[in-house]
């Protein structure tokens, strides 16, 4: 079984992105980028799926410009085997990404696929559910667990109430949360042995998808700053504050 | 022009992040639908009958919708999407699953996670951990929405008296099944609704130590979240996580007991209207968002405060 895993070059988690002065857009000029937190997340489900003989081969995919291609390569070096760049210039919204992938699955023909539940920049949280739909295959979003057996999956999804486990039949569609499983780090050897694994670049033309948007970004403003609070000296001072200042308790 | 909202429930209560959705559908204007979709939900659509805000209650029952599999609940809302300009889900675990289904196979995008109405066809929303609030206008047939539910002041829920029809074949898609749940069983209100949350994160130690919030939690009615990193750590489960990735929530009072102050974790409360941190790092970044803060060893400070409430 083959395994495509989608990934993003977004925003380092650790950065507080700034909006621009002119409230176009946020400022990503010379600020640090990385893979999207649960893109490695699925890349780190996919090489188990591998490590335990379950998959024969873990394909990465990433769409924007040339840049991206370093979180290929870091995909690569965490143990995918090959990758796919397809060249866009701005980042393509969800609905184009779907009709993208959409291609590269009829192409590939893997038997599952695995994403990132979100993407920590636009926080979107839907492209797995839509490329699910387009290729008319089942979801197993937020999932924890993931076990493969014969050809169908059961997830385990985390969900407001708690936990819901479901059974798809394969292909399915993953998306990781959290407590899926913690990433490795990629070792020096594999990060160079990652250099010189196949990428591929395709263009949207390509997989004959046209890439455009009826969505339109009228203005970026950073939000409402909270007023600086105080420093209480003491649990006496803290409840006489809730009850008799905020009035909350 | 008219709103499609798919009501939230368990096929027994109508939850109440519904009656905030409905809030967001009347700010959009025009008439307003609730689709009720379960299995046995004849009760959740009689409730749903009495909300003012609702002109009509659309059931669909169906031991294929009984789980809200998404497969499923998407091709039965495609089945009569052409009715509507708009269609709104709650930005819960369920609308976050099937309503992008819906979005795609309408070959349009998903407008995610709302937090204000600008116009029928333009919407604000956080991106980047709340970090930015974005304005977003869709130039799509139909405005598929997903909403959060902390944004918007919940409408009424008894007065009305909406007309109750049935829609639909049953859609099973016969891809997905549902296996089991291990829901959380608590008699503390729920967290993204609850008007006081007492949270946790790493510096709790271990999941017994959280017996100390639930101490002042039942003293205060609140609920108790968490930091990723308490989740992480397997004190509490993960439907307790508050954040970027967890829930939203904007209560009254936010008390915030050992958790240094992520920006995922502040994109999940800084919305609250009063917030409190008790840290023992006076540099803890949550102290930049409290409006009042108390430097202490938990330890004591948590036992001591539930002592005098
Ligand atoms: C993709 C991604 C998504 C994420 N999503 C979320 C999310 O949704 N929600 C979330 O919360 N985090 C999220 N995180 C994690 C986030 O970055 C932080 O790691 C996490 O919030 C830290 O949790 P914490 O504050 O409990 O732990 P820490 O940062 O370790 O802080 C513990 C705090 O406890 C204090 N403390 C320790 N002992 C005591 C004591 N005895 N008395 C008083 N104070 C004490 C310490 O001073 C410290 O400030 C996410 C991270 C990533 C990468």
């Amino acid at each position: 079984m083959k395994v495509l895993v989608a990934v993003k070059r977004v925003i380092d988690y650790n950065v507080k992105v700034r909006v621009k002065a002119d409230n176009s857009d946020v400022d990503l000029a010379n600020v640090k980028m990385a893979l999207n937190p649960f893109c490695e997340i699925a890349v780190e489900e996919a090489v188990r799926l591998k490590e335990a003989g379950t998959a024969d081969e873990v394909v990465v995919v990433s769409i924007g410009s040339k840049s991206c291609e370093e979180q290929i390569r870091t995909a690569l070096a965490l143990g995918a085997d090959r990758g796919i760049r397809i060249e866009t210039e701005d980042a393509p919204d969800s609905l184009s990404v779907a009709k993208l992938l959409e291609k590269v699955v009829e192409k590939e023909a893997p038997g599952l696929v695995i994403l990132g539940k979100q993407a920590i920049d636009s926080d979107n949280n839907q492209t797995g559910q839509m490329l699910a739909a387009l290729l008319d295959r089942p979801q197993g979003t937020f999932a924890s667990e993931v076990n493969v057996s014969g050809d169908s999956v059961q997830v385990t999804r985390e969900v407001d109430g708690g936990l819901q486990t479901v059974e798809l039949a394969m292909p399915a569609i993953v998306t990781t949360d959290l407590r899926l499983n913690e990433p490795r780090y990629a070792a020096l050897p594999n990060i160079m042995k990652a250099k010189r694994k196949p990428l591929e670049v395709l263009s949207p033309d390509d997989l004959g998808v046209s890439v455009s948007s009826n969505l339109t970004l009228l203005r970026v403003e950073p939000p409402a700053e909270r007023q600086a609070g105080i420093k209480v000296g003491s649990v006496d001072e803290l409840l006489e504050k809730l009850r008799n200042e905020a009035k909350v308790i | 022009m008219t709103t499609l909202v798919i009501a939230e429930h368990d096929n027994k209560e109508l939850k109440p992040v519904t009656l905030n959705t409905l809030a967001a559908a009347q700010a959009i204007g025009g008439d307003v639908h609730l689709l009720v979709a379960g299995s046995g939900c004849g009760a959740v659509a009689d409730t749903a009958a009495q909300i003012p805000a609702v002109s009509k209650v659309l059931t669909a029952d169906s031991p294929a919708y009984e789980h809200q599999l998404a497969e499923n609940v998407s091709k039965l809302v495609l089945s009569i999407a052409a009715d509507y300009s708009h269609i709104l889900a709650s930005a819960t675990t369920t609308g976050k699953n099937f309503l992008p289904r819906v979005a795609a196979l309408l070959d349009v995008n998903q407008i995610s996670d709302i937090i204000s109405v600008e116009a029928d066809d333009t919407f604000k929303r956080p991106i980047y951990a709340g970090n930015a609030i974005a304005t977003v206008q869709s130039a799509d047939a139909v405005k598929v929405i997903t909403v959060r539910g902390t944004a918007f002041d919940a409408v009424e829920n008894s007065g009305g008296s909406a007309e109750i029809s049935t829609v639909g074949e049953s859609c099973d898609a016969g891809i997905s099944s549902f296996v089991g749940e291990e829901l959380a069983e608590s008699d503390r209100p729920e967290l993204t609704a609850a008007s006081v949350v007492v949270s946790g994160g790493r510096g709790m130690g271990n999941g017994e130590n959280f017996d100390l919030l639930y101490k002042v939690a039942d003293k205060l009615g609140a609920a108790v979240g968490a930091s990723r990193a308490a989740v992480d750590a397997g004190f509490v489960p993960n439907d307790m996580q508050v954040g970027q990735t967890g829930k939203m929530v904007a209560p009254d009072l936010y008390i915030a007991v050992g958790i240094s102050g992520a920006i995922q974790h502040l994109a999940g409360m800084k919305d609250s209207k009063i917030i409190v941190a008790i840290n023992k790092d006076e540099e803890a970044p949550i102290f930049q968002v409290a409006d009042y803060g108390l430097v202490a060893d938990l330890f004591e400070a948590v036992p001591e405060l539930e002592g005098k409430l």
